[in-house]
């Protein structure tokens, strides 16, 4: 039996979460909020789901003993939850099926994204084109030049992507901009969201999505180990992926959730995006409430990660509430401590891992190394590092 | 009676519709604010909405992000609009102010904080873009304790069971966002806003204003025909944009001077 049961009818996970939108999308939420209920438990619906992610996606994606840097590490055993293997490259395509799914039940031919590594754009736009609908895609014109190749993926699969110049042109400002696409042409356009944020019901919506990726996590841990692991580790910009593998196991005891933030350059300089390790204040932004960086004025302040994808300034509200009832943990991960764990990765298993995932294995190396060798460590990896490779080509003065 | 009252009740008497520009606190620089509003009043403004900066404007089109982005370059925030009402106030006790901006900047001053500041500083009306009534019950209490007006939108979209929700809820007046869409887009549709606040007027005795696209004198005159007040914004914020700091008080007082005599006829 599901014990945890969150959120409420209208999305609260106790004070967090809700629905905080002008007026002139409440309608448009409501539809959305009342076609989600209907066919969320709808057979037929779940077995196109289900059908698109095994043909697809290819799910289930593995889970995979990472002996080399187990032993390399010298302490627990690191498992790691494959969604790199995922068509497109990541988790948020999981995401981006269901709720294009949902697109087309409601009769929407557009539909519109936000992105910030463009991860989700790609998944978007690779969705949209096999379902034949209109795709536009915004993305804050910084992330625009530090992650072209998804990009030029996004315009190879016929989507638009717009360029975002306001504010501090990032992920927060790409989806601004698609919120004001989105009031404006409600009509024909789905806004599908790309992570565990925005209004009720995304979070729920897109949470119980990205659950397919605990599911088959607890059903392939029994099966190779015979039992559960000790913690679960995952990266959290949104808090997606790392929601897809927690939620399953909330009601199992004795496991820990463990989600990573980035301090990019550290707590202590301002400059990183970990509301939740870093005890930002509680606030309003884009459609829920949460745990937000900001200043004294209430005004979101610029954040910093190498990695595009957990440059956000909030978090998934049901992170804030995890963390409130402390069923989770949140810790941070510098820029330097990710690209020691990328190479490290790299090297010792031939597989090279998203910037994002690299601060969940980076957290995972330094757990293993304090718990027992018979203690187990699941860890989500996200995505592969493909895109980031200019990124870490730069960081190493080498042009490709 | 309120100021919002007190103003509604005069121009009825008189047959006449409200006047209500919109400009953002510290655009183009904050050392203009007070200025500016005075001269929207002294040039035929009836009350004024004005802006509080926001770092992630929503609801806003790409003019009135510019001029949020404006008024932040100089720090202007919650408190320091507060500061220029209060200003405003100390030669002006009659025109209303009503704040328009977003949950967070409220929020993180504190509820109970802000209530107490912005009714000593002077203001009438809190219109929070993002607080739909059902998020914000303890704000529109405390709004009403301390004896200011919580302004709602409604919106094309909004349905019948909605409306009565909101009317229920709002006090001062009504706000009709007359199109689907951001601040500052151009596709009003007359007859649906005409058809839109005649079903709204069965449901309430408020006066409604309408807002969000009214561009010009000729669109400003069509809506007056049918609301109690016009509402505009961007069209005031493009000219402050367009105005170098010579002319700026000039053209704006030109402009509503324009927008009053459309109104008017
Ligand atoms: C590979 C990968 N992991 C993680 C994230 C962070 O998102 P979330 O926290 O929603 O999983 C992204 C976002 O772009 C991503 O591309």
């Amino acid at each position: 039996m599901q014990l945890y049961d969150m959120p409420d009818a209208r999305g609260h996970f106790g004070q967090f979460g809700g629905i905080f939108v002008a007026e002139t999308l409440v309608e448009a939420l409501e539809e959305l909020r009342v076609m989600y209920e209907k066919y969320r438990h709808d057979p037929e619906f779940l077995a196109e789901f289900a059908y698109d992610l095994k043909h697809f996606v290819g799910r289930p994606s593995p889970v995979y003993f990472a002996e080399r840097w187990t032993k390399r590490v010298g302490g627990a055993q690191i498992y790691l939850k494959r969604e790199d293997l995922n068509h497109t490259g990541a988790h948020k395509v999981n995401n981006t099926i269901g709720q294009a799914l949902l697109a087309k039940r409601m009769g929407k031919p557009r539909v519109i994204a936000e992105t910030g590594a463009g991860q989700h754009g790609v998944a978007t736009a690779t969705i949209a084109a096999r379902l034949g609908l209109e795709c536009v895609v915004y993305m804050g014109a910084e992330d625009v030049k530090r992650q072209a190749p998804n990009v030029f993926r996004m315009k190879l699969l016929g989507a638009t992507v717009i360029p975002v110049e306001s504010g501090s042109k990032t992920l927060k400002d790409a989806l601004n901009e698609a919120m004001r696409d989105w009031v404006t042409n409600i009509s024909n356009t789905f806004y599908i969201i790309g992570t565990v944020a925005g209004p009720h019901p995304y979070p729920m919506m897109v949470r119980d999505f990205q659950s397919v990726i605990g599911i088959e996590a607890k059903q392939q841990m029994l099966e190779m180990v015979g039992r559960q692991p000790d913690a679960v580790v995952a990266c959290v910009g949104g808090g997606s992926n790392a929601m897809g593998i927690f939620y399953p196991y909330i009601d199992v005891p004795n496991v820990r959730l463990i989600g990573v933030e980035a301090a990019g350059h550290g707590l202590e300089t301002g400059m990183h995006a970990a509301p939740l390790t870093a005890n930002s204040p509680v606030g309003v932004l884009h459609g829920n409430r949460t745990y937000l960086m900001q200043d004294s004025d209430g005004n979101i302040i610029e954040t910093h990660s190498i990695s595009a994808g957990l440059d956000y300034p909030g978090v998934g509200p049901e992170h804030a509430w995890l963390k409130d009832i402390k069923r989770a943990e949140y810790v941070a991960i510098t820029d330097d401590e990710a690209m020691a764990a990328f190479h490290n990765l790299c090297r010792t298993e031939g597989i090279i891992p998203a910037l994002e995932s690299s601060h969940a294995l980076a957290h995972a190396e330094k757990m293993a190394r304090t718990m027992r060798k018979d203690e187990i460590i699941l860890v989500n990896l996200s995505g592969r590092g493909d895109k980031d490779i200019n990124t870490v080509a730069k960081l190493s003065n080498i042009t490709l | 009676m309120s100021r919002i009252q007190t103003v509604f009740s005069a121009l009825k008497a008189n047959n006449k519709k409200a006047l209500i520009p919109y400009i953002t606190a510290g655009d183009p620089h904050p050392k203009h604010t007070v200025n500016l509003m005075h001269t929207l009043a002294s040039s035929g403004a009836d009350m004024i909405e004005l802006g509080i900066p926001f770092s992630d404007p929503m609801a806003d089109g790409p003019v009135i992000q510019r001029a949020s982005e404006r008024a932040l370059v100089h720090k202007v925030g919650l408190r320091k609009v507060l500061d220029m009402v209060q200003e405003f106030r100390q030669k002006d006790t009659k025109t209303p102010i009503i704040l328009m901006g977003y949950a967070n900047p409220i929020e993180a001053m504190g509820m109970e904080k802000f209530t107490q500041a912005a009714k000593a500083a002077g203001v009438d009306g809190v219109l929070t873009v993002d607080y739909p009534p059902e998020e914000c019950k303890d704000f529109i209490a405390a709004l009403q304790v301390s004896g200011m007006d919580s302004i709602f939108l409604l919106s094309p979209t909004s349905d019948a069971a909605r409306v009565d929700l909101i009317v229920n809820q709002a006090s001062g007046f009504l706000y009709y966002v007359s199109l689907k869409g951001v601040t500052g887009a151009a596709n009003l549709d007359i007859e649906e806003v005409k058809a839109r606040v005649a079903a709204i007027r069965t449901k309430t005795d408020l006066p409604i204003g309408v807002g969000f696209g009214v561009k010009d004198a000729a669109t400003a005159r069509k809506v007056a025909a049918i609301a109690d007040a016009v509402v505009v914004g961007s069209r005031v914020v493009v000219a402050i944009e367009q105005s170098s700091e010579d002319n700026l008080l000039s053209n704006i007082s030109q402009l509503m001077a324009e927008l009053r005599t459309a109104i008017d006829a």
